[in-house]
């Protein structure tokens, strides 16, 4: 084999590229999150909970367009009560503990929705609600 | 039909996955088994083929070059196009892969009236390969968001610049567009220019055809068929293969296996397909030596060994013989001693 000294760190270089998975978890699989189920008691969802953890980001943007855009301010009853199309008024009423629920998986799937740079996180609503 | 044929290979591989997903059991298969297979026939055969050409000598001093070579003081060396020291030939070789600089000067060739042939700077194939080749890496290094835990920052990074756009939920990538367009290119271009299309053989179109419907799969899976998609279930499975005790929580929807078994050939199929230029263009020698053929010597390395052999030591090798047949030497034989 020609140039050994640089085919040879060349190939090591590449092969930890490629198996960077397994050294940089070191083998193990880490903690699995566990979103907290609503405070508030509530026992069901907008949708069963399985559709939930597949579609809810396609439920927010359909509601989102169908509210902003087509004006379709209805609302959604769960178990009997209504609560309107939206994110702070609906999903963050019974998920009220962000931090434990959304992040809990979000940071786990490393998604960061970018929503909370406009619409108010329960903590920071409850805030604004005590200096006004 | 050589493109029609590759359309039918990965459509066949296509309902392989999907029906074989289907199997009770069989999801282990095309979830663990097959993507283990897989990553160790890349490995391997990625090694294999690099080493293969590491046991290749090179005979001449072989690089393109395409500027004047270092000579005399006054006259101005091109370091980039005639690179002379190990400095100037890492430039050069990071130039081309970050740029890709010969594709650069990519020409288009015609023929017109008279017969008279034009050459005109084509530069769509660099743009498009651009794009291509970007767009690959970035979704390679956004998935490691499925194999690392905790994700490292740099990935969250490139999901920000990736997704600037923010629209829809989920976020829509550039990288996904950027990998439609290129590879469509490329694909196009093999079909539409005939001088291409006629070297173009089924390893060429296969490939293309195979990545396509990789990135295809992976869109339907994300923005349209998110039906059993979890992706904290998927993660479990991804991080589980890379800390070598992979589960299988709830259902996983076909679509993932379709991808994931697509992904799998393309890794059995890259160390012996074209895709090798990967690790080829490192290794090739008309862009990996230095231009200085003019100071040192280039040896062949399956020349054999000879010795210089003086005329002096040549006659004190044969002298009895020479002597013998009468030929006149230099230097006599030693007097003989009597042996009385
Ligand atoms: C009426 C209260 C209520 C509202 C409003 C609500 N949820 Fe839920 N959500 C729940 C409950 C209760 C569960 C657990 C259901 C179960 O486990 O069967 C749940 C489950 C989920 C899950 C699955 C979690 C898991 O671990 O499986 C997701 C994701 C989710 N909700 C997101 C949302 C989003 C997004 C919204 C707003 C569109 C929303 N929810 C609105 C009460 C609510
Ligand atoms: C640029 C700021 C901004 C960002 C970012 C943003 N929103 Fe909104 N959103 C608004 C505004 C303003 C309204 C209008 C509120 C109203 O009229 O009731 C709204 C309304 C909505 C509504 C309907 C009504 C309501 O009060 O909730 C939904 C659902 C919604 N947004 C979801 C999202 C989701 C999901 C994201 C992240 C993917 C997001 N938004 C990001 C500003 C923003
Ligand atoms: C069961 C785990 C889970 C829970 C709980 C959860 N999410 Fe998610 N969410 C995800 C995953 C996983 C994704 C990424 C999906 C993908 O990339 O295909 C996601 C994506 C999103 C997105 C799209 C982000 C983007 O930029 O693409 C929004 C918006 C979102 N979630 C909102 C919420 C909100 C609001 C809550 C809390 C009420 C919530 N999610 C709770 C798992 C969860
Ligand atoms: C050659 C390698 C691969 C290519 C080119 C590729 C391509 C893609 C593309 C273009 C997407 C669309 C969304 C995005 O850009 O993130 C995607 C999504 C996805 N891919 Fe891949 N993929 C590859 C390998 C893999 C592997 C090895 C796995 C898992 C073992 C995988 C699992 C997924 C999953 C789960 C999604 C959905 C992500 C989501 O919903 O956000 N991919 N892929």
């Amino acid at each position: 084999m020609y140039n050994k000294r640089t085919v040879i760190p060349g190939l090591a270089i590449f092969v930890l590229f490629v198996t960077l998975p397994l050294w940089y978890n070191g083998l193990s699989a880490g903690p699995i999150p566990k979103p907290e189920l609503p405070p508030n008691g509530t026992k069901e969802c907008v949708a069963p909970a399985s559709e939930m953890r597949d579609n809810h980001m396609v439920l927010l943007n359909e509601w989102r367009d169908s509210v902003l855009r087509e004006s379709g301010r209805s609302s959604v009853s769960v178990g009997g009560k209504e609560y309107p199309k939206a994110l702070q008024l609906a999903c963050m009423e019974c998920h009220s503990n962000k931090e434990k629920f959304c992040d809990d998986c979000h940071t786990y799937a490393s998604v960061k929705p970018y929503c909370w740079d406009c619409h108010l996180t329960p903590v920071e609503a409850a805030s604004k609600k005590e200096t006004h | 039909m050589k493109y029609a044929l590759s359309f039918l290979a990965v459509i066949a591989l296509v309902l392989i996955a999907w029906l074989g997903s289907q199997i009770p059991g069989m999801p282990y298969i095309f979830g663990v088994a097959f993507p283990y297979l897989a990553i160790a026939v890349f490995l391997g055969g990625f090694v294999y083929r690099v080493v293969q050409w590491a046991k290749s000598p090179v005979p001449f001093s072989i690089q393109t070059t395409c500027g004047q070579a270092k000579s005399l003081d006054f006259i101005k060396h091109n370091k980039l196009e005639a690179p002379h020291t190990t400095a100037q030939v890492v430039a050069r070789m990071a130039l081309e892969i970050l740029t890709f600089r010969s594709l650069f000067r990519n020409t288009h060739a015609e023929m017109h009236q008279g017969p008279k042939i034009t050459y005109e700077s084509s530069k769509w194939l660099w743009i498009f390969a651009l794009i291509f080749h970007y767009s690959f890496l970035l979704i390679i290094l956004r998935h490691m968001r499925l194999f690392l835990n905790p994700v490292p920052f740099w990935v969250q990074w490139l999901e920000t610049l990736d997704a600037l756009f923010q629209v829809g939920a989920p976020t829509w990538y550039m990288s996904d567009v950027g990998i439609l367009i290129g590879v469509g290119f490329l694909f196009a271009r093999r079909l539409t220019n005939v001088k291409v299309r006629y070297i173009s053989l089924l390893n060429d179109y296969f490939p293309l055809v195979l990545i396509f419907t990789i990135a295809i799969t992976g869109i339907l899976m994300r923005y349209f068929l998110r039906t059993d998609i979890d992706i904290v279930n998927i993660k479990q499975l991804t991080v589980g293969l890379a800390a070598l005790h992979p589960t299988i929580g709830s259902d996983i929807g076909a679509i993932f296996f379709i991808h994931l078994f697509l992904v799998c050939a393309l890794l059995v199929y890259f160390p012996y397909s074209k895709l090798m230029h990967m690790g080829g263009v490192f290794m090739s020698p008309t862009r990996n030596m230095k231009n200085n053929s003019r100071e040192v010597r280039h040896l062949n390395p399956w020349n054999p060994r000879i010795l210089p052999h003086s005329y002096a030591g040549y006659e004190d090798e044969f002298r009895e013989f020479m002597v013998d047949a009468g030929i006149p030497v230099e230097k006599e034989l030693p007097p003989q001693k009597d042996e009385e």
